[in-house]
C-alpha cells in the first residue's frame, strides 16, 4: 500500500520556489501557444480556400463582422469610440459586446473583424505586456505593444485570421495610435477608422476635427462619427463606447444607447462642422 | 431578398386584419432610405405588401395598381382579396423563367368583411393560412415571433400590438430590417 501512495507522494520541497526556476523553460513560457492546424498537404492553401471569402465565396467558414471603430490624437491625449454590434451575416448575435478591449492601465485596444481572433490574440497581447513589465521593469511602449502583436498575426498570415486592430496608449513619447491588422500590416497615424462603418466615420471626423479642441469636444466628435456611421452601416450599432487616454492613462467615459442618441440628435440644430461655406455663383461666373 | 432587405408580415384577427412592413431600404450593409414604401392599398379594404428586390417591388406595384383599376372599371366593383391574390399569383407565374425577385402579401376583408391573409413565393405558389403569414429578410424571425404571440380571434388593437410587437423584435435581430415599422389595420 505505502509503495502505490509513495509513487504518487511528492515532497514539497521538490516543488519549492528553486525547482520552479530551475525548470521554467523561457522559450516555452513566452513562445506562441499552440494550435491544432489542419493535417493535409498544404494548410495555409487549404485555410484560405476556406476561409477568405474573396478567392471563395461558397464553402467558407463564417465569422462574425461589420464594425465602427476609431480612435485619433488631439491636444488631450486620444479618443476611442466604438459601437457594440456582433453581426454573422445579417443576423444580430448581440447589441452588447464590448470592442475596446483594456490590455492594461495605459494601452487599449479596438476590435474589428473575427471577435474570437480579436479577443484572444489582444488578452495574449496584455500577458505579454506585462511579462515585458516584470523583466524590464518599465512599462512597454505602444510602438512595441503593437510590434508584438503584429509578429503574432504576421506568423499565422494567410490561415484565415481577421483582425483589423488600433493598439492605443500613452507611453513615455506621449500618446500613439498604431493601427495592426491580420495582412501584418502596422501604420503609426493621429487618426483611425477600421470596420465597415468606417468610410461614414471618416467623413464626419475629418470634416470636423481641430487638434486644439477641448476633451469634451473631441469625446463629442468621436461619439457623433460613430453614431453617423451606425446610421448608415446596418452591421454597426448598439451602444456607443468612448475612452480617453490621458498621460495618467485611460478613463472609461461610458457608453450611450444609439437610438436614444438618434433622437437626441435630430432635435438638436446640425453642427456647422463644414464652416463658411462660399456661394457656388462666383465659380460659374468665373 | 437579402439585397435591399426589408420585410413584411400579415395577421387575422377577429373580423379584422393587420399587414405591415419595416421601412429600411439598404444596397447591403448600406441604409440608402429610411421612408420606403413596401405596403400599397388597393382598395379600402385590401392591401399588398411587397418584400424583395426594391425595383421589383416598385415595378410590381405600379403593375398592380394599373390591373387593379382597369379592374374596377370593367367590374365596376372593388376587387375582392381572393381575386387580387389570384391576379398576383398568375402575374408572377407569367415570368417563371426569369422571376421577380418579390414574394407578395395580399391582407384584407371580403365584401362580407370575413378576414383574409395570402401568401406566395417569387413564381407565384399561394398560401391560404388562417392565421398569420410572413415574408422577406427576416422570415425566419417572424415565424418565431409570430407562432408565438399570435392567438386566435384577437381584436383590432390586440392584433396591431402582437403584430407590431412581432415585427420590431424580428427587425431588432436582423441588420438589413428595421429603422420603423408601418401597420395597417382592418
Amino acid at each position: 500500500m505505502d509503495s502505490i501512495v509513495n509513487k504518487f507522494k511528492r515532497s514539497t520541497s521538490t516543488w519549492g520556489d528553486h525547482n520552479m526556476l530551475v525548470n521554467f523553460d523561457v522559450t516555452k513560457e513566452f513562445s506562441l501557444p499552440s494550435f491544432d492546424i489542419p493535417p493535409c498537404h498544404n494548410p495555409i492553401e487549404f485555410l484560405k480556400h476556406n476561409t477568405d471569402e474573396k478567392s471563395n465565396a461558397e464553402c467558407r467558414i463564417k465569422f462574425k463582422h461589420g464594425t465602427t471603430t476609431l480612435a485619433f490624437k488631439f491636444q488631450g491625449g486620444i479618443i476611442v469610440s466604438v459601437d457594440s454590434r456582433a453581426t454573422a451575416g445579417s443576423v444580430i448575435v448581440t447589441q452588447n459586446i464590448r470592442k475596446i478591449i483594456e490590455i492594461n492601465p495605459y494601452l487599449l485596444g479596438t476590435m474589428a473583424g473575427g471577435a474570437a481572433d480579436c479577443t484572444f490574440w489582444e488578452r495574449e497581447l496584455g500577458r505579454r505586456c506585462r511579462l515585458y513589465e516584470l523583466r524590464n521593469k518599465e512599462r512597454i511602449s505602444v510602438s512595441a505593444a503593437s510590434k508584438l502583436l503584429g509578429n503574432i498575426v504576421y506568423s499565422f498570415k494567410g490561415m484565415g485570421l481577421s483582425m483589423g486592430t488600433m493598439v492605443v496608449g500613452w507611453d513615455k513619447t506621449g500618446p500613439n495610435i498604431y493601427y495592426v491588422d491580420a495582412d501584418g500590416t502596422r501604420l503609426k497615424g493621429d487618426l483611425f477608422s477600421v470596420g465597415s462603418g468606417s468610410p461614414f466615420a471618416y467623413g464626419v471626423l475629418d470634416s470636423a476635427y481641430d487638434f486644439d479642441m477641448s476633451a469634451h469636444d473631441a469625446a463629442e466628435l468621436g461619439r457623433r462619427a460613430v453614431y453617423h456611421a451606425a446610421h448608415r452601416d446596418a452591421a454597426s450599432g448598439g451602444n456607443i463606447h468612448v475612452y480617453h487616454v490621458k498621460q495618467s492613462g485611460w478613463e472609461n467615459l461610458g457608453f450611450r444607447d444609439f437610438d436614444d442618441l438618434h433622437w437626441e440628435y435630430q432635435d438638436q440644430p446640425k453642427p456647422s462642422i463644414i464652416g463658411d461655406v462660399q456661394p457656388m455663383m462666383l465659380n460659374i461666373q468665373d | 431578398m437579402d439585397y435591399n432587405g426589408g420585410t413584411v408580415l400579415a395577421m387575422a384577427g377577429k373580423n379584422c386584419v393587420v399587414v405591415g412592413s419595416d421601412k429600411r431600404l439598404g444596397v447591403q450593409n448600406l441604409t440608402v432610405s429610411t421612408e420606403f414604401q413596401k405596403v400599397f392599398p388597393v382598395t379600402e379594404k385590401c392591401y399588398i405588401a411587397l418584400p424583395g428586390l426594391a425595383t421589383d417591388v416598385q415595378t410590381l406595384s405600379e403593375l398592380f395598381r394599373l390591373k387593379c383599376n382597369m379592374y374596377k372599371l370593367r367590374e365596376e366593383r372593388e376587387i375582392e382579396p381572393l381575386t387580387l391574390a389570384n391576379m398576383i399569383s398568375s402575374t408572377l407565374y407569367g415570368r417563371r423563367f426569369g422571376p421577380y425577385f418579390c414574394e407578395p402579401i395580399i391582407a384584407g376583408l371580403d365584401k362580407n368583411n370575413k378576414p383574409h391573409i395570402y401568401g406566395m413565393d417569387l413564381i407565384g405558389c399561394l398560401n391560404y393560412p388562417d392565421d398569420f403569414t410572413v415574408a422577406g429578410c427576416a422570415e425566419a424571425a417572424l415565424f418565431g415571433m409570430c407562432e408565438s404571440l399570435w392567438e386566435p380571434d384577437l381584436e383590432p388593437d390586440e392584433l396591431f400590438e402582437t403584430a407590431s410587437q412581432a415585427l420590431l423584435s424580428a427587425a431588432d435581430r436582423n441588420s438589413l430590417v428595421g429603422w420603423g415599422a408601418v401597420i395597417h389595420t382592418m
